[in-house]
Order: structure tokens, then C-alpha cells, then sequence
């Protein structure tokens, strides 16, 4: 038995890190994220064109057969690079809720137009109030005709501003903490009753409020009165994607801090002499290598539903102190430079930082694996 | 009631009630918002602020009164800034108030003490501090910028880093290589440079918070009066070591964190979850619990050091470690208040103002993402926590 990724995701993880040094050097990033093209996924035709958006989709729909510990291959290679296209948004969120909750019809006519990089997807779930709660929701789906019309207010949706289509979670009967009563909308991001409030989120990635003001949904995924299983089977698999892109990230950060201890000389040595500098890198080496074991364990058991929760929350967990702490040091071990905002390295910690609290923070799967331990004792 | 009350005489409270209600009575809100939401604050607010402390009396509060000081004793000073910090009141200059008065004062001739001090009370002058160069952080003595006499001059060529404020400072204190062949400490002069002198040019740096306050200094034959010498040639790293005494007094910013605790506990009362206030998530409320103690912890140990004649290290070791534990507990307090916002950190947005803000977050988040992005230099600038950790150790094992 081997716990590693196979041969095929090696390969895919070596030729993804060969294009990103070449075509997405620090330079050509900071283009992207801050100027004139802000916010627009420039390479996102090439990454199609290459077959990373199909690599974890089934091969019936323009494919490669992969499944998540793909995704999370590609996303460990994008977090190094700190990529901004809508990777995780579009194929891991918006693709696995049309595979998990679509129809057969559904899933064919629109997963092979993710795979070509014509359909662009934003998950739009989080609201003012729901903190980190899959389930709380407030913003409503009413019957209208033989469609259905949503209202309510969605907050920091990653990658809304360049998305074709948001999927909506939204609340076709009863309150605001129910388990049940959660449908999957598919709205336009044009549509009318949409607006959205843009912005740059922490690490320059796009992101809006969304307010819906009797949207009319295009379609429904799934039950309407049943949405959220499908939800938390693919908040599993994402939470595994994450950890993964927090390991590319860390990675970075470490990498890049090594390089700078190496090169700086104070007291008349190189700073990577240092005995107490080189245990902490020691130290974030240890905290990387712990993040990588649970996050592809998590890759590799997001599809097995008696596994994945517990595996996808350590993973998270992990991942985001980790990140965190290691973002931390990595500005720390750069002095004055790591305050830079030229510099990449205070860009990777706050990659980190988003990383950690997307889908929720380490605080929240902790809490989520202790009620799994009070559940059971 | 407050922490501190139990060690406070009659004296010392009825001097906090008068600070507490000139700041009620003076300091106008709009001041109070701006120093919340702004990591860096525009010059004309510091200003505004500190004339307003002036026409009081209170422009140099940790200054001798013969100088244009209050002649406060040490903890009615420590008892304004923790009043000042609670009500969000700008900090003073740290520049001229706190660093190069005291050396002019101390140092300085009669004509420097006339020419520069008024000016730094009245806050009609601004300061910044050139010390750190490329080549010289933590490690300070290696600087390199150069001044050699010509006639009544010095020629000063070279670059300084990190220069805070100097975009808005009419003048520099730096620390200059007056002898080439003297090593290291020994050949540094501390010399008063006017901002405005030919041959300067000031370049911004950008930090990770996305806000202007640093810079980099160049100097290309920079014309500067033997005159503004303070003290002898190359003496200046007696009167630096001075000086970083000061800043690391200053800099624990004890009061200040325990304001960012005021506001961390007003974000845990109004971020929801779970359908209830955060605050009242036991999780949550244990680390809120654990990082009060260690506020607490660091908050008495100020005050110990204040009010202890028995204290048995020396000031400098007091400075170095107020320095390096204040660093930490104020960044513990930033990372709570993150995971206290949650999904709340994650908008991040110019607002054109000069500061960076989170779109749609309640009124109690105002300025803190910022404020976490800028606080990681705590443990990096003014002597970096690994640089106060050796100096400690130094002491520690007597060698």
C-alpha cells in the first residue's frame, strides 16, 4: 500500500510548478492582482488548454478521470504561485455541486463547459450572520411562476466579480438554523435583481456582497428542500483542496525565507549561521510536512463519506495554524523587508491567512472535530 | 474598575480623573475615529492633537518642565498615555517628543536647546529618525553613511531605511560615519539634518498593510552646518544607546493593546454564531480568557517596574524585555481579534483615504485587518525580538 500521490499526479504536479516558474513569475502576479487587469483570471483559456480544469473531472465530460487528490495536486502547485484563477470557486465548488447535487442532464451539458474554461462558477453561500455555519441561512427562494426568485444578501463571495454564474444556497422553508429547507439556485451573475459590491479580499483575489433582490434562478440543483448534504460533501473535499494550496504556499514561504537568511550577512555572517534562526526554519519545516500528511490524507478519502469529515477537518485545522504560524515567521525571519509590500513573502502569509478562513478557520474545524469526539464519548 | 486602582493613591486617581475628563471635554471625536481606522495617520491630525495638548500644557508630558515639560513623575506619565490609549487620543510624536528632545536636551548645546525644542513641544516641527541603513538593522554599528568636514560642513552621502514618517518630517536625526578607520561603534556622530537640504530625495516603501509610513533616504552631498553636530564627534553611539533606551520604553505600548483588547471584546459581542454573540461561544470565551491573563501579566509587570524600588535589573534590561513581551502580547491580541472578525478579514479594500478598510464590517472592525497587517513589524522594528532576546541573554548569563 502507499500513502503518496501515483505516478500521473506526480507528473501533473511537476509540469503545473514548470509553466507557474516560467509563465506567473512574482512580477507578472503582481500585474494581475494590482493592475489595469485586476481581478480578471488571465490565464484561465491556458489552464483549460492544458487540461487542469478537466484533471479532476470524469473523462464522459471533457475530463481526465481525476478526482479530488487531483484538485489538490493543482492546488498545492497554485498555492506556490499564489495564482489567482478561480480554480477552487469554479471546479472544486461550483463543478463538484453540479456533480453532487445536478442531474444527469445538468452535469453533461455544463461540466464539459468547465473543462473547455467557457463556464466560470462562484459559490455564494457565507452570509453576514452565518460565521463559518454551512447551514445558516437567511436568504430566501420563493416559487414564481414555474421558476423560482431569490432574495437575501450573500457576503465575501470568492471570485463573484468575473463569474458567469453564482450557485446560490438559499432557504425554500423553514428558519434560519435548519438542517433542512436548503435549495441550490443557479443565478446569472448579470441577472436582474443582482448587484454586487466588488472588492479585493486580503490576498487579492476578487470578491463582491452579492445582493439578491428577487433574482430569478436559470435552474436548481438537485432537491430544493434538501440541499445541504450535498453542500458538506463538497465543503469536504474543498477543505482538502485548501489545505493542499496552504502546503504550495508554505512551501513558498519557506523556500523564499531560507534564499533570504542565506544571502542577508548582519554581525558580519550570513543570518542563516544563526543557530536560533535555523531551528525555527527547522521548525516550519516540521509544521509543513505535518500540513502536507493530513491534507493528502484528506485528498484521498474526500470521497469516501464515513472519512472525509473528520479527515477534511484535521486537514483544515492543520493547514491553518500551521499557515498562519509560518506566515508569521517567514515576515519575521525577513526583518524589515518582510513588511514590504514589494517584497512576495507578506503576500504568501496573507494567502495563508485567506486560506485559513475560507470555509472555516482552524477555531471552527477544531470545534467541529471536538463535537465529533463528545458525539462518540 | 481598572487593574491598576488598588495601586493608585488619592493623588494619582484624582490626577487620572482630570486626564480622563480633559480628554471627554477635548478631544474631539472625529480625531478619536481617525487614529481607530488610519495605521497612518495624517500629519495634520497629529497636529490638530498635539496643539491641542500644548495649549494645555501637556505638549512634552515626559519631559523636565524647565524644558517646556510637564515635570510629571513617572507614573502620572504612564497613567496619561494609558488615558489617552483607552480613548483612542493620537499618539504623540514619538520622533521628536520621545527621542531627540531628550537628546537635544541632554546632549545638546545652549543654541541647539533654543533652536529645536520649542519647536518640538509646539509640534510646529516634524521629526524623523535615520539609523537603519541596507546593510545596518539589527545590526546598527555596521552603518555606513558617511559625513566629512568640509570648512564649517559636513558632506553627508549615503541611504537610510525604514524611515518612518520622513515624507512628512522637516528634519532627520541620523547617526553618520564621521571616522572611516574607527571601528564599528566608535567614528558615529549624531548629526540634525534638515529634510529640505539639497541633495535628499525621500522614496516610499509600501507595507503589507498597503500603507505609506516608511521610506528610504538618499543623500548625495548633502550640505549640513558643523553646527547641528549634537554632542562630540564620534561619540554618537553613546548618545543612540540613549536614545534606544527611550524607544524601547516607549514602544511596549502596553495601553495601547490593552485598548485593542476593548475593541476585540466589542467584536466578540457583536460577530454572531451559531445564532448567539461570539462572546458567548465557551470556546471562544477561554482564549479570550487566556489572552487577558497575559495582558494582565504584561500590564502589572509595567506597573512593577513603576512603582518596585526593590526592581533588581537594570533599566536597560526592564527596556528589552517590556520590548519584547509587549511586542508579543499586542500581535496575540491582533491574531485573536482576526479570529474573532472570521470570515470578516477576508474584504480588503483602498479607501482612498490613506488607509485600507474592510467593506461591510461593523463599526467595531474599523481599521483592525489593517492594524494586524501593520503590527507584524512589533516584533521586528526598534530592535528585532531576536536582537532584545540576545541582549537579555547577555545579562542573563553575564556574558
Amino acid at each position: 500500500l502507499k500513502f503518496a500521490i501515483n505516478d500521473d499526479q506526480r507528473a501533473l504536479r511537476d509540469s503545473v510548478q514548470a509553466w507557474l516558474t516560467k509563465e506567473y513569475p512574482h512580477a507578472l502576479w503582481r500585474d494581475i492582482a494590482c493592475g489595469p487587469r485586476a481581478g480578471a483570471p488571465a490565464f484561465w483559456k491556458e489552464f483549460a488548454g492544458m487540461g487542469w480544469l478537466g484533471a479532476a473531472l470524469p473523462e464522459r465530460f471533457g475530463g481526465l478521470g481525476g478526482g479530488t487528490a487531483d484538485a489538490a495536486v493543482l492546488a498545492e502547485a497554485f498555492g506556490g504561485a499564489l495564482v489567482l484563477e478561480p480554480y477552487v470557486s469554479t471546479v472544486v465548488l461550483g463543478a463538484g455541486l453540479i456533480r453532487a447535487a445536478g442531474s444527469a442532464k445538468q452535469q453533461s451539458e455544463w461540466l464539459p463547459q468547465v473543462a473547455e474554461g467557457r463556464l466560470r462558477l462562484a459559490f455564494a453561500q457565507a452570509e453576514a450572520q452565518s460565521r463559518f455555519a454551512l447551514h445558516d441561512v437567511q436568504a430566501r427562494a420563493q416559487r414564481s411562476g414555474d421558476g423560482w426568485a431569490i432574495s437575501g444578501e450573500k457576503v465575501s463571495v470568492w471570485d463573484a466579480p468575473d463569474a458567469d454564474w453564482l450557485v446560490v444556497l438559499a432557504r425554500t422553508a423553514g428558519d434560519r438554523m435548519d438542517r433542512r429547507g436548503l435549495g441550490l439556485f443557479v443565478v446569472p451573475r448579470g441577472a436582474a435583481g443582482v448587484t454586487l459590491r466588488r472588492f479585493p479580499m486580503i490576498d487579492k483575489r476578487p470578491g463582491a456582497h452579492v445582493r439578491f433582490d428577487r433574482a430569478r434562478a436559470t435552474a436548481v440543483l438537485g432537491d430544493p428542500e434538501d440541499a445541504l448534504p450535498a453542500v458538506q460533501r463538497v465543503a469536504d473535499q474543498a477543505l482538502a483542496v485548501l489545505a493542499s494550496e496552504a502546503c504550495g504556499a508554505m512551501e513558498t514561504a519557506i523556500a523564499q525565507t531560507v534564499a533570504y537568511l542565506q544571502q542577508r550577512k548582519q554581525f558580519g555572517q550570513p543570518l542563516a549561521q544563526f543557530q536560533v534562526l535555523r531551528h525555527r526554519v527547522v521548525d516550519m519545516r516540521v509544521q509543513l510536512e505535518c500540513s502536507r500528511s493530513l491534507a493528502l490524507h484528506a485528498a484521498l478519502r474526500a470521497d469516501d463519506p464515513a472519512t472525509a469529515p473528520r479527515a477534511a477537518a484535521s486537514a483544515k485545522v492543520q493547514a491553518g495554524r500551521a499557515g498562519r504560524w509560518i506566515g508569521h515567521q517567514a515576515v519575521q525571519l525577513h526583518g524589515g523587508m518582510g513588511m514590504t509590500d514589494e517584497l512576495a513573502i507578506g503576500h504568501v502569509m496573507k494567502r495563508l491567512l485567506m486560506l485559513d478562513t475560507f470555509l472555516g478557520n482552524a477555531d471552527h474545524h477544531q470545534q467541529q472535530l471536538a463535537a465529533l469526539e463528545t458525539a462518540t464519548a | 474598575m481598572s487593574l491598576l486602582d488598588a495601586y493608585l493613591s488619592p493623588q494619582d486617581r484624582a490626577f487620572r480623573e482630570e486626564v480622563r475628563a480633559f480628554l471627554r471635554d477635548h478631544l474631539p471625536p472625529r480625531l478619536a475615529r481617525q487614529q481607530r481606522s488610519h495605521s497612518h495617520l495624517p500629519r495634520d491630525d497629529v497636529v490638530e492633537w498635539h496643539q491641542i495638548l500644548h495649549r494645555r500644557g501637556w505638549g512634552a508630558p515626559s519631559w523636565p518642565k524647565e524644558h517646556g515639560g510637564t515635570g510629571w513623575t513617572p507614573l502620572q506619565r504612564f497613567i496619561f498615555e494609558d488615558q489617552c490609549a483607552l480613548a483612542d487620543a493620537p499618539p504623540l510624536s514619538m520622533f521628536g517628543i520621545n527621542m531627540v528632545g531628550p537628546v537635544i536636551y541632554t546632549f545638546g548645546s545652549e543654541a541647539q536647546k533654543r533652536r529645536f525644542l520649542p519647536a518640538i513641544v509646539a509640534m510646529t516641527e516634524h521629526w524623523c529618525q535615520g539609523y537603519s541603513e541596507p546593510g545596518a538593522g539589527s545590526d546598527l554599528a555596521g552603518l555606513r553613511t558617511r559625513a566629512e568636514v568640509d570648512g564649517s560642513e559636513y558632506v553627508v552621502n549615503g541611504s537610510k531605511i525604514w524611515t518612518s514618517d520622513a515624507h512628512k518630517a522637516d528634519w532627520m536625526f541620523c547617526l553618520v560615519r564621521t571616522d572611516p578607520q574607527a571601528k564599528q561603534q566608535k567614528g558615529i556622530s549624531f548629526l540634525l539634518i534638515e529634510m529640505k537640504s539639497p541633495g535628499i530625495t525621500v522614496r516610499p516603501i509600501i507595507s503589507i498593510d498597503g500603507g505609506h509610513t516608511l521610506n528610504e533616504v538618499f543623500f548625495d552631498n548633502v550640505r549640513v552646518p558643523r553646527a547641528n553636530l549634537v554632542g562630540e564627534e564620534n561619540q554618537g553611539w553613546t548618545y543612540a544607546k540613549f536614545l534606544l533606551g527611550h524607544e524601547r520604553s516607549a514602544t511596549p505600548e502596553v495601553s495601547r493593546t490593552k485598548r485593542r483588547m476593548v475593541l476585540l471584546r466589542e467584536i466578540a459581542a457583536t460577530m454572531q454564531s451559531n445564532g448567539r454573540p461570539l462572546a458567548q461561544d465557551p470556546h471562544f470565551a477561554l482564549r479570550l480568557a487566556g489572552a487577558q491573563v497575559e495582558l494582565d501579566a504584561l500590564e502589572l509587570t509595567n506597573l512593577r517596574l513603576l512603582l518596585d524600588e526593590d526592581y533588581s535589573g537594570d533599566g536597560m534590561a526592564a527596556a528589552s524585555m517590556m520590548k519584547l513581551r509587549g511586542s508579543e502580547v499586542m500581535q496575540l491580541v491582533t491574531e485573536l481579534t482576526l479570529d474573532a472578525l472570521g470570515p470578516g478579514v477576508m474584504p480588503y479594500e483602498d479607501a482612498g483615504d490613506g488607509s485600507t478598510q474592510t467593506p461591510g464590517a461593523p463599526d467595531c472592525a474599523l481599521g483592525r485587518v489593517e492594524d494586524y497587517f501593520l503590527r507584524r513589524a512589533a516584533t521586528i522594528y526598534a530592535g528585532s525580538s531576536e536582537t532584545q532576546r540576545n541582549i537579555l541573554a547577555k545579562l542573563v548569563f553575564g556574558t
